[in-house]
């Protein structure tokens, strides 16, 4: 943007953006009343299509400016949790609905324009064109890993993009990045505001690296890492026998890690700034991840490390992300999953509380799940069919989840298929005794409908209006 | 009976749940009272020429199959002796395209291939990547189809003595126009076909253990149905994809 052409005409720039804003907030609107989700995309991809200039100006408009961030699993639940930390002091314009492209940064955009700070979960595909477009001073790049080969490419291909585009950053801008994984902490090389994650606790760590782990070969030399503590999928203490490269010295760390089954998680938060004990009401290792990167991101844009730890205290599960759900004298337990990494670790977690004896588990196979399903054969279900006595698979391609368990050695005869979501949700709470619980593990557009099925029941509010 | 599978560099080319074509053999094998013997064979380890009854190689992402090439490359002369005395093969995505002769990627740098299959692949402009039906006829007179997920760069061309292993009904294939899909020499199976391949595909699967029976024995034996309902559930839907959304240029 020019500022000397914007400060010539400023009265027919502003009204004009004005009206399209208008127009734009008018089609979400209709979407809503039409019943056809949130509308939480449609403001922003009619302000797109009438002025692509349009999402930089409003970003530059913000006072304190633009944060983002991007990872294959936990953008959601850490954008919420930074949230929870710095709304109550800074106006905020969130996208905590995870529309997560340019559309959906647009529309946010559009509906918080009193807002201080902007704070974006964005979509790793998207990432590049969405830092170009709102010059964010600072970005949180927390993991990498094997996600929908059939609609993001190779894990390689990603991080080249990213560092491209961390290359391209304001100079003054903070890259805050998990020192835990090697691409990502590769690619904040060079750069002068850094700061750099990570766990440092061996207590945790896991014996060895799970099946399938990407990103487990030296990115400078092509050697397989030596761990000295692999903590979830390749994310670790890493360094290369070969050639040196190594996971670079913490700034941010979480040490004395306490996992608490599935009431909770606590650790010791060390930051320059002091150290401060954070109790979690959130689950299991991924979201000690999601948490040291929500406080990492959150003091990189002047938070107080007591702000930090009292407001990821306060946070309670963003959507479907171990979210709780009554229906009647049951509970069920939504678990998204959505590639081998982020499943694994809620199956992990999963079994750190009572072994469940029934299980739901819905695959569907649109863009947003990822249409290729071969994924579902990568993550270690193995522990969770173990202990299952039935399980109720349901989605567009609940066979596959079938078979899956068949080969992974549960009897057919204990497999319930159920493609319809609704019946299949009826069919496995009856299975489960009073009082009890039915863990759901639902693809992406499956955990929605599945909400949207207890929103119409009214047990939950839609997905849009959720915190 | 037992039968001995080989399967190359594990830890680098499992891209596209190669685990569960192993997990079809190792149970449909157990099932027909067949022990399966796995063995994972790393860098600079020897395939047993007349004792691995089938050799499995999977996809792997670019860096990775960079990685392994000049070794894969270098075991040319065992492969063959393995495919001539009669070994099953089967390569899915990115092994498919080493067992060809090369592999010319976006930059005109080529990776050497171990020369299985009379191919070569070349790396295209647009991904082809999507449902896939093909159409087979391995034994003679019995027509059969195969249901998976195609979603590659590369562009393979089949030599003059090369034989399809489909032809593609609903889907890309080998390069997008020329009607073929995978390549079959013998025993050996390679394609671009995963999802993974052979849950969806039982007869594949029972197909390749008899092959390695007979391997190992000398006789093709006929292996017992088995319930395979959810297998025929599951191709069905993954065929009625293909139809839909299969891939084609637009």
């Amino acid at each position: 943007m020019n500022a000397s052409g914007s400060a010539a005409r400023p009265y027919t720039r502003s009204v004009r953006l004005h009206v399209e804003i208008e127009l734009a907030r008018l089609a979400g609107r209709l979407s809503r009343l039409a019943a056809r989700g949130g509308g939480t995309t449609i403001p922003g991809k009619i302000l797109a299509a009438i002025d692509p200039g349009a999402i930089a100006k409003l970003a530059a408009r913000l006072p304190l400016g633009c944060a983002l961030v991007s990872a294959t699993n936990g953008k959601t639940t850490t954008s919420a949790m930074v949230a929870e930390i710095l709304g109550r002091r800074v106006r905020l314009a969130h996208n905590r609905a995870g529309a997560n492209l340019v559309s959906g940064v647009a529309s946010t955009l559009i509906d918080a324009q009193q807002a201080d700070l902007g704070l974006f979960e964005v979509d790793e595909g998207a990432f590049p064109e969405i830092a170009r477009r709102t010059r964010p001073r600072a970005v949180c790049l927390a993991n990498l890993f094997r996600d929908q080969l059939d609609r993001y490419g190779e894990l390689e291909l990603i991080a080249e993009r990213w560092r491209v585009a961390v290359s391209g950053l304001d100079p003054a801008a903070t890259a805050v990045v998990n020192a835990d994984d090697p691409l990502i902490a590769n690619l904040a090389r060079g750069r002068q505001h850094v700061v750099r994650f990570g766990l440092d606790d061996a207590t945790v760590a896991r014996e060895r690296l799970p099946h399938a782990a990407d990103s487990k070969y030296c990115v400078d030399c092509g050697t397989p890492y030596a761990y000295e503590s692999a903590y979830m999928g390749h994310l670790g203490a890493y360094r290369c026998p070969a050639c040196g490269n190594a996971r670079p010295k913490l700034d941010v760390s979480a040490r004395e890690i306490a996992l608490d089954g599935l009431e909770g998680s606590s650790f010791t938060l060390f930051a320059p700034e002091g150290s401060a004990r954070v109790r979690l009401a959130l689950p299991g290792l991924y979201n000690v991840y999601n948490a040291l990167a929500a406080a990492s991101l959150s003091l990189a844009l002047g938070g107080g490390l007591d702000e930090v730890a009292d407001g990821l205290g306060r946070f309670q599960a963003a959507f479907g992300r171990f979210e709780r759900i009554r229906v009647g004298e049951r509970t069920a337990l939504l678990l998204l999953i959505k590639n081998p990494a982020g499943a694994n670790e809620a199956v992990r977690t999963l079994l750190e509380g009572d072994r469940p004896a029934v299980a739901l588990i819905a695959l569907n196979d649109e863009v947003a799940d990822g249409r290729d399903v071969s994924w579902i054969w990568d993550v270690d279900f193995e522990p969770l069919a173990d202990c299952l006595e039935r399980l109720v698979v349901t989605g567009s391609r609940a066979h596959e989840l079938a078979l899956r368990f068949k080969y992974g050695g549960l009897d057919p005869a204990q497999i319930t298929v159920e493609p319809r979501l609704e019946p299949a949700l009826d069919r496995a709470l009856e299975l489960v005794p009073p009082g009890g619980q039915l863990p759901v593990l639902p693809t992406y557009t499956a955990m929605l409908a599945l909400r949207r099925v207890a929103a119409d029941r009214g047990l939950v509010r839609p997905y849009w209006e959720a915190a | 009976m037992k039968i001995r599978v080989a399967h190359l560099y594990p830890d680098y080319l499992n891209i596209y749940a190669d685990r569960g074509n192993m997990a079809v053999l190792s149970q449909r094998a157990a099932w027909r009272g067949i022990e399966l013997e796995y063995r994972p064979v790393g860098v600079a380890e020897a395939i047993q020429v007349g004792e691995d009854d089938l050799v499995y190689v999977g996809g792997g992402q670019d860096r990775e199959q960079a990685l392994i090439a000049p070794d894969l490359a270098a075991r040319a002369p065992e492969l063959e002796a393995a495919v001539e005395g009669g070994a099953a093969v089967l390569a899915v995505c990115g092994g498919y395209q080493l067992l060809g002769h090369f592999y010319r990627d976006r930059s005109g740098a080529e990776l050497p291939g171990a020369g299985v299959f009379d191919l070569h692949t070349v790396a295209g402009e647009r991904r082809m990547i999507g449902d896939v039906l093909l159409e087979c006829e391995i034994e003679p007179g019995e027509r059969r189809t195969l249901a998976g997920f195609e979603n590659h760069a590369g562009r393979t061309i089949l030599g003059p003595v090369a034989e399809p292993l489909g032809r593609v009904v609903s889907g890309f294939g080998n390069d997008g126009e020329s009607g073929f899909e995978g390549c079959r020499r013998g025993r050996a199976i390679g394609t671009y076909l995963h999802g993974p391949l052979l849950p969806r595909n039982p007869w594949l699967a029972d197909w390749l253990l008899a092959q390695a029976v007979a391997h190992r024995s000398g006789d093709v034996p006929d292996l017992e149905p088995l319930p395979d309902e959810l297998e025929a559930q599951a191709h069905t839907v993954a065929a009625g994809r293909a139809h839909t959304r299969g891939g084609r240029f637009g």
